[in-house]
């Protein structure tokens, strides 16, 4: 498709934004049902148990209480595995068991009369300890995560090598490398080895996870909180056990999930379940902000330790990585392995070597977040790249840039390719923009008790994937319906990628309806809304679709006015010829023809390698009007890399340690923009999460008990209004992906890491540069930096 | 070491009742009964039947007088949401802590989650839904919202909007930064505040004609 575009790269409302300023926009927690019955849970108060007993008998026996769901009534799991009510809860605030009455009071009322009797099983917070000779496992069967539970001890020699403040070098799960890494060393002018650690964060999405459930005529109905509607329902359906047909999946508007929703979570199975004992009498299981911090999902933390080694011109020649990853109890997220695929593509080190290890704890589950792992190593390897410029003499953004990939920058041990990388411009937009010559004169400088600090940072995710499936149905009533099976999650973008098929189609925006929210209305297989995957995976799914329909118009068009279908062009809502536009037919006219000669047209003859899902919602709208289908088939090859870069001025005050972030420039190299107002919320939106990441949020538990101390939002801190600039500033580098049809690529994710990694260095730039190696940097660091005494805890030591 | 005797050595060093010890002294109860209401769908829990009985009282909501069954301890979320069916008021935490559930009372912004019902019982409550005119006609500070593409998942936006509808009527001239502190005790963890404030200050200019 040419750059010429009438729709994309231009400022739009999405249909969804009148409901969320009327209070009209619906989520999971404002549906109704007549009869609807509500459940509490019984959660575990230990971080690792075996119920030796669950006497339900006298909840049973309450008035008001209509079902009770117990471990034996769910189906049993791997180790590893996360099941819907735990027999051996593995962290503190695991469901257990829950009870559905007439009321909310009631329900608790009765989940406090089941007599629960818990053996205390091993349990750990800090993976290292876990790692120790003779440690705690966090799963009677393995201590370890890898495609199932593995059991791995290090040596009481590996400890005793690394001592007390470097992380310990011992048997790996996951190992690769390429290159000649110790050659690389040799070469190198400069080397660093640095220990850090990154925390485990709550999601904490402003909406908790709550669920309403019903079954009628053998299906279940279920409003969920949900980032991805149509890629869920298979995950969900295997949960309760049903047909994916059989799933009616609801979820129009999601509050938030940030990784949190991204597929069905098994407490989502607890709602659906009361309801089929309760005879299908629905179920809504409020999920307090407690549960939320529970089972709603957090980042995995790292131990990790590098060595880097560099050129005099700051090309970093070796990388040596090694990170220890706290997992939660279950399978957990693979940040560590991302973390190692980010270092390697951001940086382009000439040889790498990566060794990791994700150690089960009692903790919550893990599962991604914004850039999970990208995110949190940016935010370690960032001052430390800083660290490196400063002892070379080097300006902390052409360190960067040396490194920084070009198109032909390569990715993970099997360096595979990637689609394009406008990083380098990225990095001069946002030089120029936030007036980095210039700003960084002021590093050091102080004012009253306040130092200025500045800084940069950057982060990757990959942006895309491909395969899915595309419908659009234009009706009679001229209006063209375009089927849309993300989630709505507060990004816009199954609206945003909606408008490529306006585009193609050269029919006005105003014509066209964005049909989302729920599986009952037809919704094509789709991609999940995670991994900043929307805006370039469905755009191509939806130009697909697209193409499909217009082909579609065009021979309708020549069947029914002569000449072939290349003669025909689409605008304006009308099929035209070329040369002779009096030779036309409205889109109105040509899906009444598509429905009267049937087949292809309207839905009865479908392509063969459409998804089942999308040939049932085909099926489901055939004969409608003009129907366009199609799997995305187009070309992708290789990685599509999303880049954020963030400059930042910050002031800390050496008397209190606070730090005050007054100045923020966000770019994004997400190819063609599709809707630039949104963009820019996404950039900024996406820093105001890593400044939390950076200076705020974090996980604290009591080691000797597992009990986690920070399971609020007044304590675990995500930013307000007044942790942030009053003014934000943001800009892209809007250069086309080669890739995809429009250009597009996603890029949620790492804006935040850029973000976090940008104020994590101007932090350590305003107190002289020493890296904390450490995020969040609280005001506790500052001052003992700022006072040059040791800090309050060890290097390695976590959940403090 | 086998995995009982990991198991032993765990339990020697902390026993079941050591550690139900210090989690009682750590003030920590493992309890979900917070977010706790009781519906008016149908009878009463007996442990809670003394404090459970429904009062009729009339409400001014939005301008119209509601006549509502409330027990003693009901909040005004929950009233809201649950029985008069306005759910537009969002709970993000139910405790003081998000600000999803502001609403005005007489003018002043207040989280529902932590107001009881019956103390309301002779002042002006607006929720979200009560802000557009006739005809669904958008308030201005709405129209901001829209037109700044204020909300990301728009969890918050009802708070945030409620909150700027108090501001602008104390002050319709805030500053930036005067916005900033009004609304701080909205959070929105999408982070959407610099689009927020850029909608507080149109809707100051909207709302000045
Ligand atoms: S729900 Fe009332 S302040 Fe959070
Ligand atoms: S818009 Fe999502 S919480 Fe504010």
């Amino acid at each position: 498709m040419a750059g010429n575009y009438k729709l994309i790269g231009r400022d739009f409302l999405p249909p969804d934004v009148y409901g969320k300023v009327t209070g009209q926009a619906r989520y999971a927690e404002d549906f109704r049902a007549e009869g609807m019955l509500f459940a509490k849970l019984l959660v575990s108060p230990m971080p690792h148990g075996r119920v030796r007993r669950l006497d339900v008998s006298r909840a049973q026996r309450m008035d008001g209480v209509v079902a009770i769901l117990t471990p034996d009534d769910v189906p049993q799991v791997q180790p590893g595995q996360e099941p819907i009510l735990a027999r051996e809860p593995m962290y503190i605030g695991e469901p257990i068991a829950a009870v559905a009455a007439v009321d909310e009071a009631t329900a608790a009322a009765a989940v406090e009369t089941i007599q629960l009797d818990l053996q205390l099983l091993p349990f750990v917070t800090d993976p290292l300890d876990s790692l120790r000779p003779g440690g705690p496992d966090a799963n009677t069967a393995g201590n370890v995560y890898l495609q199932g539970v593995r059991r791995i001890k290090w040596t009481a020699r590996d400890f005793a090598a690394a001592g007390d403040d470097k992380l310990p070098l011992g048997e790996p799960a996951v190992e690769w490398s390429y290159g000649d890494v110790e050659a690389g060393f040799q070469q190198a002018a400069l080397v660093l080895d640095e220990t850090f650690v990154t925390q485990a964060i709550s999601h904490h999405s402003m909406e908790p996870r709550t669920a309403m459930a019903y079954w009628q005529n053998g299906k279940c109905y279920l409003h969920a909180s949900l980032q991805s509607v149509a890629n869920a329902v298979p995950g969900i359906a295997s949960l309760l056990g049903i047909r994916q047909e059989d799933l009616v999946l609801i979820s129009e508007n999601t509050g938030g999930g940030f990784g949190s929703k991204a597929g069905g979570y098994p407490q989502l199975a607890i709602p659906a379940l009361l309801s089929r004992k309760a005879g299908g009498r629905p179920v809504m299981m409020r999920v307090t902000r407690l549960e939320e911090f529970y089972f709603g999902r957090c980042r995995a933390g790292f131990q990790g330790r590098v060595r880097i080694g560099f050129r005099s011109d700051g090309r970093i020649t070796a990388l040596d990585l090694y990170i220890v990853q706290s997992n939660g109890p279950y399978s957990g997220f693979g940040d560590y392995t991302n973390a190692a695929g980010a270092v390697s593509l951001v940086y382009q080190p000439l040889s790498m070597r990566f060794r990791g290890v994700s150690v089960l704890t009692n903790t919550p589950p893990r599962s991604a977040q914004r850039g999970p792992g990208e995110n949190q190593i940016a935010a370690a390897m960032e001052p430390i790249l800083d660290k490196a410029a400063r002892q070379l003499g080097i300006d902390r953004v052409a360190i960067r840039r040396i490194n920084a990939p070009r198109h032909d920058g390569r990715v993970g041990a099997d360096r595979g390719p990637i689609t394009s990388s406008y990083l380098p411009e990225a990095l001069d937009i946002g030089a120029e923009k936030f007036g980095w010559e210039e700003q960084k004169k002021l590093s050091g400088t102080r004012r009253g008790s306040k130092v200025t600090g500045v800084g940069v940072g950057m982060a990757y995710h990959s942006a895309g994937s491909n395969g899915f499936d595309g419908l659009v149905v234009i009706k009679p009533d001229g209006k063209v319906y375009i089927h849309s099976g993300e989630g709505n999650l507060g990004t816009f973008s199954y609206a945003g990628t909606a408008r490529v098929v306006a585009e193609v189609l050269g029919v006005p925006w105003e014509q066209c309806e964005v049909v989302w929210g729920s599986t009952a209305r037809h919704l094509p297989w789709t991609s999940v809304q995670a991994g900043s995957n929307t805006s370039f995976t469905m755009s191509r799914a939806k130009y697909a679709a697209a193409v499909d329909a217009k082909r579609k118009l065009q021979e309708i068009a020549a069947l029914d006015m002569g000449g072939s279908p290349d003669d025909y062009e689409a605008d304006g809502g009308r099929v035209f010829h070329r040369e002779d536009t009096t030779r036309s037919i409205t889109f109105a006219r040509a899906a009444s023809r598509a429905i009267e000669l049937g087949g292809k047209y309207s839905g009865f003859e479908l392509p063969g390698d459409l998804n089942p899902m999308t040939v049932r919602s085909a099926q489901a709208v055939a004969g409608t009007g003009l129907v366009g289908v199609a799997r995305d088939n187009l070309e992708r090859n290789g990685t599509v890399p999303a880049f954020g870069v963030g400059f930042v001025r910050v002031e800390v005050d050496v008397e209190t340690g606070k730090v005050d972030v007054v100045d923020y420039v966000g770019v994004a190299d997400c190819g063609t923009v599709i809707h630039p107002h949104n963009l820019g919320n996404q950039v900024c939106g996406g820093a105001v999460q890593g400044f939390g990441l950076a200076l705020f949020e974090k996980h604290v538990y009591d080691p000797q008990i597992a009990w986690p101390a920070a399971r609020r939002l007044y304590t675990s801190k995500p930013p307000t209004y007044l942790d942030v600039p009053l003014e934000m500033r943001w800009d892209a580098v809007n250069q086309p992906d080669p890739a995809n049809p429009i250009g597009a690529k996603g890029v949620g994710e790492p804006l935040m890491g850029a973000a976090a990694a940008a104020v994590a260095c101007a932090v350590a730039d305003a107190l002289g540069g020493r890296p904390f190696n450490r995020i969040p940097i609280t005001p506790d660091m500052v001052l003992n930096a700022a006072e040059n005494r040791p800090q309050s805890f060890r290097p390695l030591e976590v959940n403090v | 070491m086998s995995e009982v005797e990991t198991l032993e050595a765990t339990q020697r060093a902390i026993s079941r009742r050591a550690f139900i010890k210090r989690v009682i002294a750590a003030g920590a109860a493992v309890s979900s009964a917070n977010y706790l209401f009781r519906g008016s769908f149908t009878g009463l829990a007996p442990r809670a039947s003394a404090q459970g009985v429904e009062r009729l009282i009339s409400l001014k909501v939005n301008g119209m007088v509601r006549r509502v069954d409330v027990v003693k301890q009901e909040t005004l979320a929950w009233t809201l949401r649950y029985k008069l069916g306005l759910t537009g008021t969002k709970l993000g935490c139910d405790r003081a802590e998000c600000g999803n559930c502001t609403v005005l009372i007489d003018d002043v912004p207040h989280y529902s989650c932590s107001v009881l019902t019956h103390t309301v019982r002779d002042r002006e409550v607006t929720t979200i839904e009560g802000l557009a005119g006739p005809g669904g006609r958008l308030h201005p500070v709405q129209q901001a919202f829209v037109d700044e593409l204020g909300p990301q998942c728009g969890f918050c936006t009802p708070g945030q909007i409620m909150s700027t509808v108090a501001l602008l009527k104390r002050n319709p001239n805030p500053t930036r930064e005067e916005a900033a502190e009004a609304l701080s005790g909205n959070l929105c963890r999408c982070g959407a505040y610099h689009y927020y404030l850029n909608s507080v200050m149109r809707a100051a200019e909207y709302m000045r004609g």
